[in-house]
């Protein structure tokens, strides 16, 4: 009976110590204090993730996309765009994984080479239509008054168009037949169409969580304690108005890296002999009965990719909510 | 016509110290302007605040003690409202007529507030030590150790235990009670020669309001702050006010020394409100209660603001506005029977 007590009673002062001597000791432990430096918004999202799996496995995939999509030479050292029509439909092999598609081009070459695409054009999308339509939301439920609602309005007609005919108008008046855009200019247009049509859901989403957070009790508290308007924004609206809007982010890099795919496939976007995971699965899909294996690598890596930025998403938002710590 | 006599300086404190006032509302107008119409929300309130004094404003809801405190720290919600009139003088100089940047300084290091509830004024999303230090960061341009070391010490002041240990803390990890004190730590980090406490215990307990008031007023001794104290609990302000301002319908009706108003109130609101409050030796009884509710601010009945509740209502009340006026060392009153009410028995 005594035991558990005295453990009890020797275990409890060390939790008091440091209560008692931090003040004292405070200066003759300079390592210490480097550890203790106050930490922000971004630094404990940063110590939260590090404890999940979830991060660290969709991190692990992301990077492995990425590098993909820098360096495919790392990857194959096939030629993607090579066809020899003898090997058309091979299946898969020792020597080419994925087999041969109809041009008898290698998939596993044609897939790895087709991650650069397909990521780049989603995360630049992604970038601009958070940029963009984040600037807005924040400048229209900020300030408000009219220049919330021209804002607004302006982000109605963009919404009010389809996505698909919205998209598909852009890219034939720029990338019609007869156009000769380089790869860089294809993918430029690509990614202004998808940001042009898409700002206006960030815009929303923003706007109305700012208009959410800038009544709160302790945004007044700042204004009352002399906290300029820059601050105001930047250190107590936006870290209080950015979980919404960076797990919406995540889970865009997904479906663009889908519309990408579809703008390919619908023959307005990128076009062969580029590569990308859309343009393989659009030509892959008129096969689907003789050759399954075409269509199946390369929408398991789409998949597989998007399924990491939606995981990303989901660790990152519970990071940032101090309240699930 | 229905002006208060500012001229008068009716409202000269207790002190009656000249002037040279640390902080000043003279003759403060605020509406609302809505749909529905004006709301009369300040009628040209004046009171004044010096360096080591506890200012209590009283009133029930909606008699326009926040609004006036909103107003002098310039976070009142515009529209809906409109300051319409009046002056608020830090050291002598209209805040209301400075620029925003002007006002801005002033704003922490001058004059600084407490709120209501310290959940929602604590940002969620960083920890009450950054919150603090991030003062000293941007306003003093410390280093983050420097700033750190004097936030341990402002959380040490309030009395929060293992301040070292709590400044990692995030806001929904403290209890109430610490809550406030960080709160309270973080209005005073740049030392402010005003504190503006708005109703700083209602969110809490009553055995943990007893001891914020007790911290508010140490820490008021200490730093030799003006402080303002609005609050709608009696108990509250007779233990650490010096003088009192009730409000009512956006209008003083009455200041005084907080004895001479305890013992002999001049506005029978006043006395309303403090035979309303329950006492431990008169066991039984029924609750006393002041009748009627407060008068719609669109619409301020002619007269007296408080005639229709008024015991001791008369002819003359609903006709004259009766003006702030004083009725003895450092006591106001505006009733047209105060002499009356402070003679009688």
């Amino acid at each position: 009976m005594s035991d558990p007590t005295a453990a009890s009673i020797v275990g409890a002062p060390p939790a008091h110590q440091p209560t008692e001597t931090g003040g004292p000791t405070d200066a003759g432990l300079p390592a210490n204090g480097r550890q203790e430096k106050p930490r922000g918004l971004l630094g404990d999202a940063w110590r939260d993730l590090r404890r999940k799996p979830l991060f660290w496995i969709s991190a692990a995939f992301i990077l492995l996309f990425i590098v993909m999509a820098a360096f495919p030479s790392l990857f194959t050292s096939a030629d993607p765009t090579a066809g020899e029509l003898s090997r058309s439909l091979e299946k898969p092999s020792g020597h080419a994984w994925f087999g041969y598609d109809i041009q008898g081009r290698d998939v596993f070459a044609r897939t790895i080479y087709g991650a650069n695409a397909s990521i780049v054009v989603a995360l630049l999308s992604v970038l601009g239509t958070l940029l963009i339509g984040g600037a807005m939301g924040m400048i229209a439920g900020f300030r408000g008054g009219w220049l919330d609602a021209l804002l607004s309005r302006i982000a109605d007609v963009f919404f009010g168009l389809p996505f698909v005919l919205g998209a598909i108008v852009i890219l034939t008046t720029f990338n019609g037949t007869g156009t000769n855009n380089s790869e860089w200019e294809v993918k430029g247009l690509v990614i202004a169409s998808l940001v042009v049509l898409s700002w206006p859901v960030v815009m929303r989403l923003m706007r109305s969580s700012v208009l959410a957070t800038k009544e709160a009790d302790y945004i007044v508290a700042a204004r009352a304690l002399g906290a300029g308007t820059g601050r105001i924004i930047l250190k107590h609206l936006l870290p209080n108005t950015l979980a919404p809007i960076l797990v919406y982010g995540t889970i865009m890099v997904g479906s663009f890296i889908g519309a990408e795919a579809t703008l390919s496939f619908l023959g307005v976007g990128l076009k062969s002999p580029v590569v990308s995971w859309g343009i393989i699965i659009n030509e892959a899909q008129s096969l689907i009965r003789v050759a399954p294996h075409l269509l199946f690598f390369p929408a398991a890596f789409l998949v597989a990719a998007v399924l990491s930025f939606v995981m990303l998403g989901e660790a990152v938002r519970e990071a940032l909510d101090p309240k699930l710590r | 016509m229905s002006d208060i006599l500012v001229s008068e300086q009716s409202a000269a404190g207790a002190s009656g110290r000249p002037a040279g006032r640390l902080l000043e509302v003279d003759d403060l107008r605020v509406e609302f302007r809505t749909r529905d119409g004006v709301a009369k929300v300040i009628n040209g309130v004046t009171y004044h605040v010096d360096a080591g004094e506890t200012l209590a404003v009283l009133g029930e809801s909606g008699s326009g003690k926040s609004v006036t405190a909103q107003t002098i720290m310039g976070i009142l919600d515009t529209p809906p409202g409109h300051v319409t009139g009046g002056q608020v003088r830090y050291h002598g100089k209209d805040m209301l007529a400075m620029s925003f940047e002007e006002r801005r300084r002033i704003r922490g290091e001058g004059i600084a507030m407490i709120f209501q509830d310290a959940l929602s004024a604590l940002n969620p999303v960083f920890t009450v030590g950054f919150q603090i230090a991030e003062q000293y960061r941007v306003r003093r341009g410390m280093s983050r150790a420097d700033a750190k070391k004097r936030a341990i010490e402002m959380l040490d002041q309030v009395k929060i235990p293992n301040a070292k240990g709590r400044f990692n803390n995030y806001p929904h990890q403290f209890s109430g009670g610490m809550r406030q004190r960080a709160m309270i730590a973080m209005s005073l980090a740049l030392d402010p020669e005003v504190l503006i406490a708005d109703e700083p215990t209602t969110a809490l307990d009553v055995t943990v309001q007893a001891q914020i008031m007790d911290l508010l007023a140490e820490l008021q001794r200490e730093r030799q702050m003006g402080m303002i104290l609005i609050t709608h609990d009696l108990g509250v302000v007779a233990d650490v006010a010096d003088r009192i301002a009730v409000m009512y319908a956006g209008r003083i009706v009455e200041e005084a020394d907080v004895y001479d108003l305890y013992a002999k109130p001049a506005h029978p609101y006043t006395l309303g409100l403090l035979n309303s409050i329950p006492r431990l030796d008169e066991k039984g009884q029924e609750l006393r209660t002041i009748k009627g509710l407060p008068p719609n601010l669109m619409n301020i009945p002619p007269g007296c603001p408080f005639n229709p509740r008024c015991p001791m209502a008369q002819p003359v009340c609903r006709e004259k506005v009766p003006p702030l006026l004083q009725i003895g060392a450092g006591r106001a009153s505006a009733c047209h029977f105060a002499e009356e009410l402070v003679n009688r028995d």
